[in-house]
């Protein structure tokens, strides 16, 4: 029986179908298409947690899909930031200093010194460091927020999986990893401005429209990278390829001794995903206007595994609900627009407890609920599990996880 | 026969300035004593030059005071600060004092009060810096062997602030008779010092150089310093003076550095600068020309050149001397550094003695940086150690680790709000804080992780949910500025070997509890029935249930240890951290690196990965002393690839031990 692949992922085209009229919804209510009533500060809210969808599938392929908790891809989401955010910062100083010249002439020597003061005159230093050389050349740095980080989990994950570290050990490896990068960026020796970081993302060189139109067209950026990626993951996880990466979570010696090579599939992901997220972060920084090193610090990458646990491991759906339900009820709590709760004796401002709460449901959720959010579709769909305790499913269902089968 | 006997006085002052008054109660002295009464004899004798002293003539007339006996340095004293006063009607000193219109007058050489004199009585002796300079000197005589150890040893304070070449006479003389040995030793390294600085000659002075050998002591190098000091300076010819280096510009200097010197010396022309040159090509833009050339063009450094050389042709800007010229220029210069001291003999003996000390520094260096790392070492055992039974005997990965060491620090500044006595509460906060942690360990382990013991990735998750929230309810409670946690007044201070050499008393504290901890786990390890269950419990666990033993509450006592260990490193950690809510944060991945690198499950291993992890990182921030950052990126990079040689550690466990 072969069935094709939209029959088999009916969630794409639902997906797809909410995307869009999601956007179209957005820019037809913002104020550079419509009556504005939604902000343009909203906007950009909203699309960045496009791109946080974005990255919690890549967390959701390489976690719920290939078993790899990886507590590094904020990492790579922040280096995507950056490779960008060194061309807009380039460009963006020299349109301003070649406005202040005047009109007699600057040598190319002294547009480059000007540009120097200006970006790295707040960390004391005043040369533009050898990995600006291509700041200024647009499909140089395009090329990097792919290869930087493809690169660097691509070589991690080489030597990670190559030395069999499996499991926690992996997970704590990606964060010392994770911490490592962050520290070094931190320092105003990296050459990044330290943790200045990087700021001024939000204006576009040689883009004349205002924010109102900006914000819109990354809008429209982040949902066609979000609609492509969650194509490409679904085409990736339906397949046969799709199998071999479940089995590897499921029990990676079988696989191994199958005649698979583990560690070439989970290097792939791996990588993979690591360049999913460092596009969603070149998409998001531009977004966010800023980026400092404090950005990738660990917590931000176990934040990621949090939103997609939230929102439920190994569909792809569930990683995207979690991301935009968290962040967004995130943003909202932190925002200080929820009321205070008044106990009598003491007064909950959620802007303080709200961590609290975010963390113990996560507790609760990783205990009761470890389909997380998407377990409501299900309800609603009527699909119910088999609660067979681990007892064998059954000949014809003899290949599926308890969970992942229907009664 | 008096004369005689007053110059006998003056020799033995002059050679045995000790002896002099012990030499006065000599039997044949004391016809002295009887018949010329000492310093009123010589006040009379000198009357004329004491009354009008002059730097020429002055020198026998203090050497006759100063050897005089009783009062000699009351009256130095006096007669240095201006306070000695003649008395016209019969020519005799006294020790003066002004009140009101009178005079208060006292005995020169009993200090006894002797009536009062009308001002115009008294001609008060006034002498000049000079004069009173060399009263200086006699003075520190005096003190140098005063009676009372406690002026000596002021006398060698104030040489060694602000030694003199004056001060290295008398100083040597009051060596041999110097009484305590202590004070004996201070004046001998003194007068060396001094001998570096005064000596007469290159011979006795680079002597006493190489007589220190590689003394640590900073009083050596602060006298060997300004000897080495050095000033750059150019030359039209050979460099003169004491040479320390010929500078080759372009390899020692920087040209553009060189050329500044010049100009500074004035041996060559200011130079036009790059944008002194664009702001005179841009005062002479005509028609959109500049020097015939079209503006567009100015963009090119060469173009420029050549337009301004086509405006100084015209006479509009100066003249700018081309590189090539300034070059030249350089090149007919000398270079050089030079030493402040002129003798070369005695800087080649300076430097020598400095770079044998810096080499017995460096070496010292060594022994204080092992210190460091050790006592680093020993924290981060500290914070690992609870994580070792947890981690690494149970596997069960507890992110909530950092939130309990900072359980702990804040268990001991609660108790210190309400104990103020700092020891008594330190006594109090470590039980306290293992049984707070114990409860916390228990609690989180019944409620959470028993349910979770065959998912160990959501163990971790579940309990990164626990570390945030509870890191967060800290910040609630105790607000996000940092706690004090005072360590008792025992505990103050450092244990100081060299001037180099120097560790805390607190960081030895830790090291003795890290040590304490080691030996706590190993018994309850290796000697106690609840070490029994628990390593049988840990290997297997059906097993060891069917022998009797509940892995239920085995689980849950291990993970409470576990927790109260790392409540009591909080204390440790909280007295000489600040307590925050963040602290735990910063020792969670370097406890976990700390397990993973020793060995999971080997607490030998998780002493050798603590060891090697502080030892690292003392190591590279050695390296790298301005930045700490790059220390601990540099060292987690290490132990990424160290992780690819050992994946499972320094002490791996092997056999059934080692589980899977």
């Amino acid at each position: 029986m072969k069935s094709g692949f939209l029959a088999k992922n009916p969630s794409v085209l639902w997906f797809l179908l909410i995307l869009a009229v999601f956007t179209l919804g957005v820019t037809f209510l913002s104020h550079a298409y419509g009556p504005g009533a939604i902000s343009t500060s909203m906007v950009k809210t909203l699309g960045k947690t496009l791109c946080l969808c974005l990255i919690a599938i890549a967390m959701d392929l390489v976690w719920g899909y290939t078993g790899i908790l990886s507590l590094g891809h904020f990492a790579f989401f922040g280096l995507g930031g950056y490779m960008i955010g060194m061309w807009l910062m380039y460009e963006r100083t020299r349109d301003i200093v070649l406005k202040s010249a005047g009109e007699f002439p600057m040598t190319p020597q002294e547009v480059n010194d000007a540009i120097g003061t200006q970006i790295f005159g707040v960390v004391g230093g005043s040369d533009l460091p050898a990995i600006w050389t291509f700041a200024g050349n647009l499909p140089m740095q395009l090329l990097f927020v792919v290869l930087v980080p493809g690169l660097l989990a691509l070589i991690f994950g080489w030597l990670a999986f190559r030395s069999r570290v499996t499991g926690v050990y992996l997970s704590i490896l990606t964060q010392a990893m994770t911490l490592a990068l962050s520290l070094y960026l931190f320092q105003n020796e990296s050459g990044l401005r330290g943790n200045n970081g990087l700021s001024g993302l939000q204006n576009i060189p040689g883009v004349s429209a205002g924010q109102d139109h900006l914000s819109i067209w990354f809008l429209w950026a982040s949902a066609l990278a979000l609609g492509l990626g969650y194509i490409a993951a679904s085409l990736i996880v339906s397949g046969k390829f799709g199998s071999v990466i479940r089995g590897i979570r499921d029990d990676e010696a079988r696989v191994r001794f199958l005649g698979y090579s583990v560690e070439g599939y989970k290097l792939f992901v791996f990588t993979l995903t690591a360049v999913i997220a460092a596009i969603a972060g070149a998409l998001y920084y531009p977004q966010a206007g800023i980026i400092n090193p404090g950005e990738m610090a660990p917590i931000a990458s176990i934040y990621l595994a949090v939103w997609v646990a939230i929102g439920g491991r190994g569909r792809l759906y569930g990683a995207v609900m979690g991301a935009a339900f968290v962040s967004i009820v995130s943003s909202w709590f932190t925002g200080g627009r929820v009321p205070d709760l008044p106990l009598g004796f003491y007064t909950i401002d959620w802007v303080d407890w709200w961590q609290v709460l975010l963390g113990l449901a996560f507790v609760l959720v990783t205990l009761f609920a470890p389909k997380g959010l998407s377990g409501l579709i299900d309800l609603f769909e009527g699909i119910r599990r088999p609660n067979r305790h681990g007892a064998p499913l059954g000949l014809d269902k003899g290949s599926f996880r308890e969970e992942e089968a229907q009664e | 026969m008096r004369k005689f006997l007053i110059a006998l006085g003056i020799v033995l002052a002059l050679a045995l300035p000790g002896l002099a008054q012990d030499a006065g109660d000599a039997p044949q002295a004391e016809a002295t004593q009887s018949e010329a009464t000492g310093l009123r004899a010589v006040l009379q004798d000198y009357a004329k030059q004491i009354a009008k002293p002059s730097r020429r003539t002055i020198g026998p007339v203090i050497e006759a005071v100063a050897g005089s006996g009783e009062g000699a340095s009351r009256f130095l004293q006096a007669w240095s600060d201006k306070r000695v006063g003649l008395r016209e009607s019969d020519g005799a000193f006294f020790i003066v004092k002004k009140s009101g219109s009178e005079y208060e007058l006292s005995d020169p050489v009993t200090g006894e009060p002797a009536g009062t004199a009308p001002k115009s009585d008294i001609k008060e002796v006034k002498p000049n810096s000079g004069v009173r300079a060399e009263i200086g000197v006699a003075l520190v005589r005096f003190l140098l062997s005063d009676p009372d150890p406690k002026k000596r040893r002021e006398a060698l304070t104030a040489i060694d602030r602000n030694g003199e070449a004056s001060h290295l006479e008398p100083l040597r003389a009051s060596i041999p008779d110097e009484p305590d040995p202590a004070i004996k030793a201070e004046k001998q390294r003194l007068e060396r010092l001094l001998t570096i600085r005064f000596g007469k000659d290159a011979e006795e002075r680079v002597a006493a150089i190489d007589s220190f050998g590689a003394d640590l002591g900073l009083d050596f190098r602060a006298t060997l310093n300004p000897l080495v000091a050095t000033t750059r300076k150019v030359f039209e010819g050979a460099p003169e003076g004491n040479v320390a280096e010929t500078l080759k510009p372009g390899r020692d200097i920087p040209e553009d550095e060189a050329y500044a010197m010049l100009v500074s010396a004035d041996l060559a022309p200011a130079r036009i600068s790059a944008s002194e040159m664009q702001q005179a090509l841009a005062a002479h833009v005509e028609n959109g020309q500049v020097g015939g050339l079209p503006l567009a063009a100015m963009a090119d450094p060469a173009k420029r050149e050549e337009a301004y050389a086509t405006l100084a042709a015209a006479g509009e800007v100066p003249t700018r001397l081309t590189d090539a010229e300034a070059a030249a220029l350089v090149a007919d210069h000398q270079f050089a550094d030079i030493y402040a001291e002129p003798d070369p003999e005695v800087t080649a003996a300076a430097e020598a003695a400095l770079t044998r000390v810096s080499r017995t520094v460096a070496g010292m260096q060594t022994v204080d940086l092992g210190l460091d790392a050790l006592s680093l070492a020993s924290i981060y055992f500290l914070a690992a150690i609870g994580l070792a039974i947890t981690f690494g005997v149970m596997g069960v990965i507890n992110m909530a680790h950092g939130e309990f060491i900072t359980m702990g620090a804040y268990t001991g500044y609660v108790v210190q709000l309400f104990v103020p006595d700092y020891t008594l509460s330190i006594l109090i906060a470590l039980p306290l804080a293992f049984a707070i942690t114990f409860g916390a360990g228990v609690a989180m382990e019944r409620l959470v992780i028993r349910y979770l013991y065959k998912r160990p990735l959501e163990t971790l998750l579940a309990t990164f949910g626990i570390s945030i929230a509870l890191q967060q309810l800290f910040k609630n409670i105790f607000g996000t500025q940092a706690r004090p946690l005072t360590s008792p007044p025992w505990l103050e201070g450092a244990w100081t070997l060299n001037d180099v050499v120097s560790i805390s008393y607190i960081r030895i504290a830790i090291f003795v509890l890290a040590l304490i901890f080691l030996a706590l786990y190993l018994w309850v390890m290796r000697k106690t029935r609840l070490g029994l269950e628990v390593r049988a419990v840990t290997q297997n666990p059906s097993m060891a249930a069917s022998m009797g033993i509940n892995p239920d509450r085995i689980n849950m006592l291990a993970f409470g240890f576990g927790s109260g260990i790392a409540g009591i490193a909080g204390v440790a950690i909280g007295l000489f951290a600040k307590v925050t809510s963040e602290m735990g944060q910063d020792y969670i991945v370097q406890s976990f690196m700390t397990v993973v690198v020793g060995g999971v499950g080997s607490i030998f291993g998780t002493l050798a990965g603590a060891t090697l992890i502080g030892v690292l990182q003392k190591g590279i921030e050695w390296l790298n002393p301005s930045n700490t950052l790059a220390a601990q990126t540099y060292m987690i990079l290490f132990i990424i690839i160290f992780i690819q040689f050992r994946p499972r550690g320094i002490i791996a466990l092997k056999g059934r031990a080692a589980g899977d």
